[in-house]
């Protein structure tokens, strides 16, 4: 008997005998916060990361322009910033080991957490989100849902290989309790409120000049 | 945060050394009080294992106050949990049938010597000889690092507390903060022996910067990652890890290999189900609302390729044993460890088991009754850990359980059987009871100190004896309602 089979087996033969049937979800979202976008801002920052609103008067350039000013590497993920590095030429992730800042768009945000959703569609190279010292992700506020309920509801969990809520910058306070930003991945989580832009062009058409960034 | 080593360099008149955790001799029972007596003996050390411990105790009843569903998610989670075990073999051919059609390989082992048989092979055929790793108390359950070191495979692990233990030699003492029994002094310690940092400076930011600089490399030329599993959702085949580092991210998506080490009690069936896991076990574990990453796996990373190795390790075993299946809803939290009066003041080592703790007591006898027959009785049943359990074990009479039958056993030492057949007897005699119950209080009331606090009573060490009451119940009641007693 395979060990397969084997354990299958076991399991059968010791299943409990009662009932249990399998609960309907409620989604808690009766008395959500009026405002999802502070709830959201409140959410990140005890978590150790920052909200960027961008002046009514500016887009997100100048935000955007400021974090990355004095960047060594900055990598993006999302067309709508311009980077560094060519990720659809990236073969294996440790090449992008160097990067200083890394952008990216977020499918949607979490008020009840601060968390982000990001997938492997929108980070085209996973790691990228780890090996980078800082992280910048580009969140429409009209993407922001209630709690984490109304986050897995979302298709992302079905169709994406991989998805990963990010609720802060990497973290640890394994000595002694002593909070740590930048354990082993990104040393700062920067969400900036930017709405997805129609207009922006999508990257086989390589319109450089409407993009953000350096 | 003062560049001064606050825990006392070894040559410091502070400097107090680490206690060590309980001696393990094959299948000799583990003298759980023994070691817990040796880490009470070092001041210094307790102190800030009971604080900090009762600091994340505190931190959860927070989060627990500021969700007004907090018992209707218990009973959520516990309802899909049971549901899942009762139906546990469908849940898992439909995991496996999931996971498959999305490209990974999935494996199935009995046991901890098949998990780590079935890993190496992995390894092998891609001749991988360096692994990094994320913390899994699953692979400390299979003692995999070392049959891996055995083959020639270097493992590294890559959570910061997981690192200080693997290069300390020493097991984790929590399933959460791996190293939470250790101060900054003796991190300070292990990591100027191993990874070169300065002996001098204990700054916990320069220490975790330290480890930082040291392990980044290893990240970048490892062959192979391994993570554990938080959770596994049947209909998408999701693996689910849940880590504050990244470092699981890391592990998954830096080598294009990544095998993950799974209990079969992992699953549940539908993906919204997570959302009530993962609102609770952050919140129930550290008092914050969610960990930092949160990752859902579900295929390998382009061009790798990705395992699953299910474990069953005894679990299958334990659904049958009508007291005690429901420890598998375990979600190891930790919980249960932080509100311990007894975890807090002997340290997670001194059980001598992968699993410490209130959980521990009840799960650990399932894998070697003899060896961890001392453990149910390392408890005072004040039920606590059932209190804060997010999936509602009812741990604390469990551990009673479990005396009951580590008894009919005769797992139990003499003096302990010696003693309980002396209660017996005097609980079977309600007049000699009440006599006795009067006498003890006056003694206790004007006794001297030294005739309490002395080796012969187990009750007075390390702490106070509460006061004794004026008068027993019965002499109130006899005085206040005038029955007779």
């Amino acid at each position: 008997m395979s060990s397969r089979d084997a354990i299958l087996a076991s399991i059968r033969s010791n299943l409990p005998k009662i009932d249990r049937p399998l609960p309907a979800l409620p989604e808690f979202d009766d008395g959500p916060s009026a405002d999802l976008t502070e709830a959201f801002g409140k959410a990140l920052a005890r978590m150790g990361g920052r909200l960027l609103t961008p002046d009514p008067a500016d887009d997100g350039r100048a935000c955007i322009w400021g974090l990355i000013e004095h960047s060594w590497l900055v990598c993006s993920a999302t067309p709508e910033v311009a980077g560094e590095v060519d990720l659809a030429k990236v073969a294996d992730p440790r090449a992008l080991a160097d990067v200083d800042h890394a952008v990216v768009r977020a499918c949607c945000g979490v008020a009840e957490t601060g968390s982000v959703l990001l997938t492997d569609h929108d980070l085209k190279v996973n790691a990228l989100a780890y090996l980078a010292q800082h992280l910048i992700v580009l969140l429409d506020p009209t993407d922001i849902v209630v709690n984490i309920h109304s986050a897995y509801a979302r298709p992302e969990f079905r169709e994406r290989r991989y998805a990963v809520f990010h609720s802060g910058p990497s973290a640890t306070a394994d000595i002694e309790g002593v909070l740590i930003l930048g354990a082993q991945g990104v040393r700062s989580l920067s969400v900036l409120l930017a709405p997805r832009n129609a207009s922006v062009p999508d990257q086989a058409q390589g319109a450089h000049s409407t993009q953000w960034g350096p | 945060m003062s560049k001064q080593p606050q825990g006392g360099s070894p040559d410091s008149p502070k400097f107090e050394p680490q206690p060590r955790g309980a001696r393990s001799r094959g299948d000799k029972p583990i003298d759980q009080a023994e070691a817990a007596e040796r880490f009470l003996a070092a001041p210094r050390h307790q102190q800030q294992h009971d604080t900090r411990l009762w600091t994340l105790r505190q931190r959860r009843d927070d989060q627990m106050w500021a969700m007004p569903e907090w018992e209707e998610m218990r009973s959520l989670a516990s309802a899909i949990k049971e549901h899942t075990l009762c139906h546990l073999d469908t849940y898992l051919e439909t995991f496996e049938a999931n996971a498959k059609a999305n490209g990974v390989v999935v494996h199935w082992a009995k046991d901890a010597a098949e998990h780590n048989r079935i890993v190496l092979e992995v390894l092998q055929r891609r001749g991988a000889r360096t692994l990094i790793k994320s913390k899994s108390m699953l692979t400390e359950e299979c003692g995999l690092r070392a049959d891996l070191a055995k083959a020639g495979v270097e493992v590294i692990e890559t959570d910061l507390g997981e690192r200080i233990q693997q290069l300390d030699d020493e097991d984790p003492s929590h399933v959460v903060v791996p190293a939470v029994h250790k101060l900054r002094s003796d991190v300070a310690k292990v990591f100027a022996a191993t990874i070169g940092s300065d002996p001098d400076n204990d700054d916990p930011p320069y220490l975790a910067g330290a480890q930082r600089d040291a392990t980044r490399p290893l990240i970048l030329n490892a062959e192979a990652g391994m993570t554990g599993a938080n959770f596994l959702v049947a209909e998408t085949g999701a693996v689910v890890v849940c880590t504050n580092e990244g470092n699981a991210d890391l592990c998954a998506n830096v080598p294009d290999l990544h095998i993950v080490s799974a209990g079969i009690e992992k699953l549940v069936p539908r993906s919204e189900d997570l959302a009530i896991f993962v609102r609770m076990l952050s919140r129930s574990a550290l008092g914050s609302p969610i960990t930092q990453y949160t990752s859902h796996f579900r295929g390998p990373c382009r061009g790798g390729e990705m395992h699953v190795v299910l474990v069953d390790n005894g679990r299958s075993e334990r659904l049958g044993m009508s007291e005690f299946w429901t420890s598998l809803k375990c979600i190891r939290c930790g919980a249960c460890m932080n509100t311990c009066p007894v975890y807090r003041r002997s340290g997670g080592l001194s059980y001598g088991a992968t699993y410490s703790g209130p959980i521990g007591l009840i799960i650990d006898p399932t894998f070697n009754a003899r060896k961890y027959s001392n453990l149910p009785f390392a408890s005072t049943l004040n039920g606590s850990c059932t209190n804060v359990c997010p999936v509602k074990i009812n741990i604390h009479e469990q551990i009673y359980a479990w005396r009951k039958v580590l008894v009919s056993q005769h797992e139990t030492p003499f003096v302990k059987r010696a003693a309980m057949k002396a209660a017996g007897a005097l609980f079977a005699r309600p007049a000699m009871y009440r006599a006795a119950i009067e006498r003890t209080n006056d003694a206790l009331a004007s006794l001297p100190r030294f005739a309490i606090y002395n080796g012969l009573n187990a009750w007075g060490k390390n702490r106070e004896m509460p006061h004794p009451p004026a008068e027993t119940f019965h002499q109130w009641y006899a005085r206040n309602r005038g029955a007779k007693p």
